[in-house]
């Protein structure tokens, strides 16, 4: 028997969005998710992405287009250990053919590093690095492609909540910038700083709203600022 | 230090092959060397075989070889260069209050051109000496040492059976034969002189015979047969009363028995070297277990199938690559210690470490596929889901 995790949803995003995706467990967010991710292919419907039907691709096919038009940013980093920040934002560049000098991929790893305020910490290791700085050099591995999209799947999941805004001011600025990122998260305070959420639940999508409250990751990161201060003295 | 213990089954298989072909290929070598110690290009005629009765004698059993055999071989077949008539016999041998129990070996002037038997002083007998049957003879230096001790041997009188001979060179050293048996251990003088004085009889035990080229064996073999069966009025169809050998003959059988023992050797060694690459295997499996969620990283970026399986074999093939490399160390390293220990020889071949390390590399390959297709074929979001 076929579960459907997912029916009917109809949902498009256009470039340059900040879309947060939440949901309860089962909700068939994370199905959503692996479709749009191309991880997964839908049995029955269509996923165009960047005007190309994806949806009857084979696994390779599939990798090529993970590779080029996607970054994943994951809940718990996936970065590969003993291996430096460098090395690791320089992943996806060894596979789909790009067939770069080694000074190219160090040259093109290290500028989207800096690009996440990562200088001076290239050569370290995921384990010399705290959580927050380990999501930036993911976010930088999922960026090193120039992707038509950035998946994150609960960002912050592993993070304190100060850094948790961290992170979402790097999510905003990149934005700013006119990267579109997709983000699903289940913590309704970390998807107010998207500009659109769509709630989904048992397979349908619930809610698509536009975010008006929505909360800015600098001015959010200087309040905690002043209420640390007190603490300290 | 877990790739080391994995790669322990690979470096103790590829250090037995090497050293276990290194020790053969040395006996192999040793035995090649007994062989060449015989002289180039011989042939061996042996009276007996089959006598006109149907006793069977063997080897130089029945005289059947005649001076005037070896005198028509010598005239008749094309490409023999140098014949020696040879007789066998053993005696008590002295000189002033030393004796020692040797044999005495007869044979014609060429006899030790044939062997390529150089003199270490002193003079050999010569064809003349050989006419005449002279009472000269040259010692090896085992008989040297036990008679003369130190002391200059050559122009000394050797009593051989009461018969007093004189010593005209002593040869250098040619250590033991095939059999063992100590080839320097021996009086040499002209075989008229042994038939004469020594070994009485008027037959020769056998006939050596050298040729000028290697690819006359075969032919001179064929011609020596013709004439004596010709000489010996054997009718076709009955048996040789004589047995021709010729040198190459005698190499095959001498290194047969060394070609088994290293085939043998190395059945076991590569039995080790399967055992290793099960080892790498089981690692392979569960490194693949371990890094599921890397793998399930590594296909999120991009990466096809068939990066994750040519990265996965090259890990397996560089572990027992690495595992070759310290096992070929560790062999020659062996052998040379067990040929210093037990004084074996050894020779270690280049391409027998070429062969051991592709090996190697090879059974990283076969051992590793199973493992490397494993992690190719996750489904990315199993493993990037995976504890």
């Amino acid at each position: 028997m076929e579960v459907r995790a997912v029916r009917g949803v109809s949902l498009e995003i256009q470039r340059g969005e900040f879309v947060a995706l939440m949901g309860a467990s089962g909700s068939g967010k994370s199905t959503l998710m692996n479709i749009l991710g191309c991880l997964d292919r839908p049995s029955a419907g269509r996923y165009v992405l960047d005007r190309s039907d994806v949806s009857k691709l084979d696994r390779d096919q599939l990798a090529d287009i993970r590779n080029g038009k996607i970054g994943f940013v994951f809940q718990g980093f996936n970065l590969l250990p003993r291996t430096s920040a460098r090395e690791n934002v320089e992943l996806p560049l060894l596979y789909g053919g790009h067939h770069l000098t080694s000074a190219q991929l160090r040259e093109k790893a290290d500028a989207v590093l800096a690009s996440v305020g990562l200088q001076g910490r290239e050569d370290h290791h995921p384990s010399q690095l705290s959580g927050g700085q380990q999501q930036r050099v993911a976010i930088a591995r999922a960026l090193i492609n120039d992707p038509e999209v950035l998946l994150a799947d609960e960002p912050t999941g592993n993070l304190d909540s100060r850094t948790s805004v961290e992170i979402m001011g790097v999510f905003q600025e990149l934005n700013e910038r006119g990267i579109t990122i997709i983000m699903v998260t289940h913590e309704p305070d970390i998807a107010s700083y998207s500009r659109r959420s769509v709630v989904m639940r048992d397979g349908l999508v619930q809610s698509d709203r536009v975010v008006t409250q929505r909360l800015d990751a600098k001015i959010e990161a200087q309040k905690l600022m002043h209420v640390d201060e007190p603490a300290q003295t | 230090m877990r790739s080391v213990l994995t790669a322990l089954g690979i470096i103790i298989g590829v250090g037995a092959v090497i050293a276990m072909v290194g020790i053969g290929n040395g006996a192999k070598a040793q035995v090649q060397a007994q062989i060449a110690s015989l002289g180039q290009n011989v042939i061996l005629i042996f009276s007996g075989s089959t006598t006109s009765s149907g006793i069977r004698t063997g080897w130089g059993g029945a005289g059947t070889l005649k001076i005037e055999d070896a005198e028509a071989i010598r005239r008749e077949v094309p490409g023999v260069i140098a014949v020696s008539e040879e007789v066998v016999s053993n005696a008590q041998v002295a000189s002033g209050n030393q004796n020692w129990f040797t044999r005495i070996y007869g044979e014609s002037a060429e006899y030790l051109d044939i062997r390529q038997w150089p003199l270490l002083d002193g003079a050999p007998f010569t064809s003349q000496d050989v006419r005449s049957a002279n009472k000269v003879c040259v010692i090896g230096s085992t008989t040297a040492s036990q008679i003369f001790g130190g002391t200059d041997a050559i122009g000394q009188i050797l009593r051989i059976k009461n018969v007093p001979f004189t010593v005209t060179g002593v040869l250098t050293r040619k250590g033991l034969s095939t059999q063992g048996v100590d080839q320097d251990d021996v009086v040499i003088m002209p075989y008229t002189s042994a038939m004469k004085r020594v070994a009485g009889g008027t037959t020769l035990r056998n006939i050596n015979v050298q040729v000028a080229d290697a690819k006359d064996l075969a032919t001179g073999q064929q011609q020596i047969i013709d004439l004596l069966r010709q000489r010996h009025n054997i009718r076709p169809g009955r048996d040789d009363d004589f047995t021709v050998r010729n040198q190459e003959e005698i190499a095959e059988a001498a290194t047969a028995t060394a070609d088994v023992m290293t085939g043998l050797l190395f059945a076991i060694a590569c039995v080790s070297l399967v055992v290793g690459g099960i080892g790498i295997m089981n690692i392979m499996l569960v490194s693949v277990t371990e890094r599921t969620r890397e793998i399930g990283t590594r296909m999120a970026v991009g990466a096809h199938g068939s990066d994750i399986l040519t990265q996965f074999l090259i890990e397996a093939v560089s572990l027992s690559s690495v595992g070759g490399v310290i096992g070929i160390i560790v062999g020659v390293v062996g052998s040379k210690a067990i040929s210093a220990i037990k004084q074996w020889p050894s020779l270690i071949s280049i391409s027998s470490i070429v062969i051991a390390f592709l090996f190697s590399a090879a059974v990283g390959i076969f051992f590793g596929f199973y493992p490397a297709r494993k992690a190719a074929a996750l489904d990315p979001i199993e493993a990037l889901r995976y504890e």
